[in-house]
């Protein structure tokens, strides 16, 4: 079991009262109406699937509901950081 | 994310909201028979007939008024209106809870709140925070979806500790502390009222079955129902 750290409610909580909602950091494109099908399927359907470091959305689904993302490491599972909604992460990969 | 929203966007749906709220007292009248989740259990003749002494008491707070209040913390007339009326601030500390008489405030999110009260003043409450209140706000009156049931005696604490992956010790959970969590598979807003007293919210649809689930984990200390 996780034990995973609710930015909005400041404590740790166990795994079952979460869900992972995917990728975070989905810019959508400004002016959908003109956007290319391109642009608009990467969007839409593209997502990353890296080993190692990943920047995901959460949700403390039966506690506070609110949305977070999280910094994971898919090979070790180790929680890097979560962080709210519109934060940037301090934990990135080196690119 | 929702600093890409487009502004003009933004601008054109704030133009057309209209105050368009039905409001609507939710209570049918004081000579019309209302009935808790919990009204098939008939506990008021279980705690007549059943056992007078054991290491758990349930006792259900039925119909009462449960308003959830939602706004944002920024909103400085969401948190005005509501501390006069009120009489004190909403409690944005996570996981607390205020209390003044009959009228209790939880915290549920940084943007929500819980506020439980006799079921008659629910209605007049809710017109007053209507009225104070400005900016984006919302009210709404959920006491038909959940009841409260209280949890007290010595061993109610391990009667919490089966049905909750959540540390219930003192350390973590002080009085007056409130969390909602996973309850017996289902989920329930949970407050520790007294040293030996803990207050679960719960849903009307989950009544009946955590009244099942509670009967048989406090068998082994023996149930005692409060009407």
């Amino acid at each position: 079991m996780f034990y995973i750290y609710c930015p909005h409610c400041g404590e740790h909580r166990e795994e079952e009262e979460f869900h992972a909602k995917g990728q975070a950091h989905l810019a959508r494109p400004l002016d959908p109406d003109n956007c290319t099908d391109h642009e608009w399927g990467e969007y839409l359907y593209m997502r990353k699937n890296p080993r190692g470091l990943h920047h995901e959305i959460w949700i403390h689904a039966t506690g506070c509901r609110k949305f977070f993302n999280m910094t994971r490491d898919t090979v070790s599972y180790e929680i890097k950081e979560v962080y709210k909604i519109g934060e940037r992460p301090s934990v990135v990969a080196a690119s | 994310m929702s600093d890409i929203i487009a502004p003009t966007k933004q601008a054109a749906v704030e133009a057309a909201s209209v105050e368009t709220v039905a409001l609507m007292d939710q209570l049918a009248g004081t000579d019309i028979r209302a009935e808790s989740p919990l009204y098939h259990a008939d506990l008021a003749t279980v705690a007549k007939q059943g056992p007078k002494a054991g290491g758990v008491t349930l006792q259900e707070h039925k119909l009462l008024g449960h308003l959830v209040i939602r706004g944002s913390q920024d909103n400085a007339g969401f948190l005005a209106g509501a501390r006069a009326v009120l009489g004190f601030d909403l409690p944005t500390q996570p996981l607390t809870a205020a209390e003044d008489g009959t009228l209790s405030v939880r915290w549920i999110a940084p943007d929500e709140w819980l506020v439980i009260l006799p079921g008659r003043e629910a209605f007049e409450l809710e017109n007053r925070l209507r009225e104070a209140m400005s900016g984006h706000v919302a009210i709404v009156n959920v006491s038909g979806g959940q009841t409260v049931l209280e949890l007290s005696g010595p061993n109610a604490r391990a009667v919490l500790k089966k049905s909750t992956p959540y540390d219930v010790h003192d350390r973590n959970f002080p009085v007056g502390k409130v969390v909602t969590t996973v309850f017996a598979k289902s989920q329930a807003v949970i407050r520790r009222t007294g040293e030996q007293n803990w207050e679960l919210v719960i849903r009307r649809s989950f009544a009946d079955y955590l009244w099942l689930w509670l009967q048989d984990a406090s068998a082994e200390f023996g149930l005692v129902i409060k009407d």
